[in-house]
């Protein structure tokens, strides 16, 4: 089955981050496909380069940035929501001149379009979040 | 905007359970809504739980600097958006009725938005 991914909220302060990484690690290994998974909301936060969480917990960004690399996944942050949080990649660092950019490895930013576009061409779309 | 050509039409459902203000879900719900309507969806709204707040009549948002997106619903029939169901209960446990909300909709009981969601084909709940 083909499935989509939404995630609603931030890296550690919610679990929903953490439950969607299983889901997904869980998919794969049953033969399932990851269309995409899209960031929205707080959930945009889980795309930044920059946290550090201390070394005996999970780095949550770190392992988004793994597992995509491992499994082809397309992680796309909302860039309406990516905008409002200050989630930026090298074109919106540009585009809205900003002094840094701070996207991890194989997140892209792009609209909400790619939300519906993954609605309509998976078979189960899937939220994590409140 | 972009435009969605792969020529299937879907039954979306909107699922707003959250007030309007206090957190941001259900701004950015209805940003996804706006977006959505380029993808000619088959699309429908529901409000339940404190979700049939946003839809409340005379908001405003002055005193807490945030943006008062309410009247939005009013012009989601320009978006051809015009399915929007609110609950019956979730109504009543918050003493409101129809005359209290700011736009036409279908008022359904639990069980009728039930048989809804189970019909749809992609469900977003915010």
């Amino acid at each position: 089955m083909k499935f989509g991914v939404l995630i609603n909220e931030g890296p550690y302060q919610h679990q929903a981050s953490d439950s969607a990484y299983k889901f997904i690690e869980a998919a794969i290994a049953e033969g399932h496909e990851i269309y995409r998974v899209f960031f929205y909301h707080d959930g945009v936060n889980n795309g930044t380069r920059l946290a550090t969480p201390p070394q005996d917990d999970r780095h949550i960004p770190n392992r988004w940035t793994e597992l995509a690399e491992k499994h082809n996944l397309d992680l796309v942050l909302c860039v309406a929501a990516a905008q409002r949080r200050g989630m930026v990649d090298q074109g919106e660092m540009e585009r809205n001149k900003k002094d840094a950019n701070n996207i991890a490895d194989k997140f892209r930013i792009s609209g909400l379009g790619q939300l519906i576009e993954a609605g309509i061409q998976a078979d189960r779309m899937i939220t994590f979040g409140d | 905007m972009e435009e969605q050509e792969s020529g299937i039409i879907k039954k979306f459902i909107y699922v707003n359970r959250k007030a309007p203000h206090g957190t941001i879900y259900a701004h950015e719900a209805l940003e996804v809504v706006l977006i959505a309507a380029a993808f000619e969806q088959d699309v429908a709204l529901a409000f339940i739980d404190d979700g049939v707040y946003q839809l409340k009549k005379g908001q405003n948002t002055d005193g807490i600097a945030t943006k008062n997106f309410s009247k939005t619903f009013g012009a989601l029939d320009m978006y051809d958006v015009e399915k929007l169901y609110v609950e019956k209960e979730s109504l009543e446990a918050r003493g409101l009725s129809e005359e209290d909300l700011s736009v036409d909709v279908e008022i359904l009981p639990a069980s009728d938005l039930k048989n809804l969601f189970n019909e749809s084909e992609v469900f977003f709940n915010f």
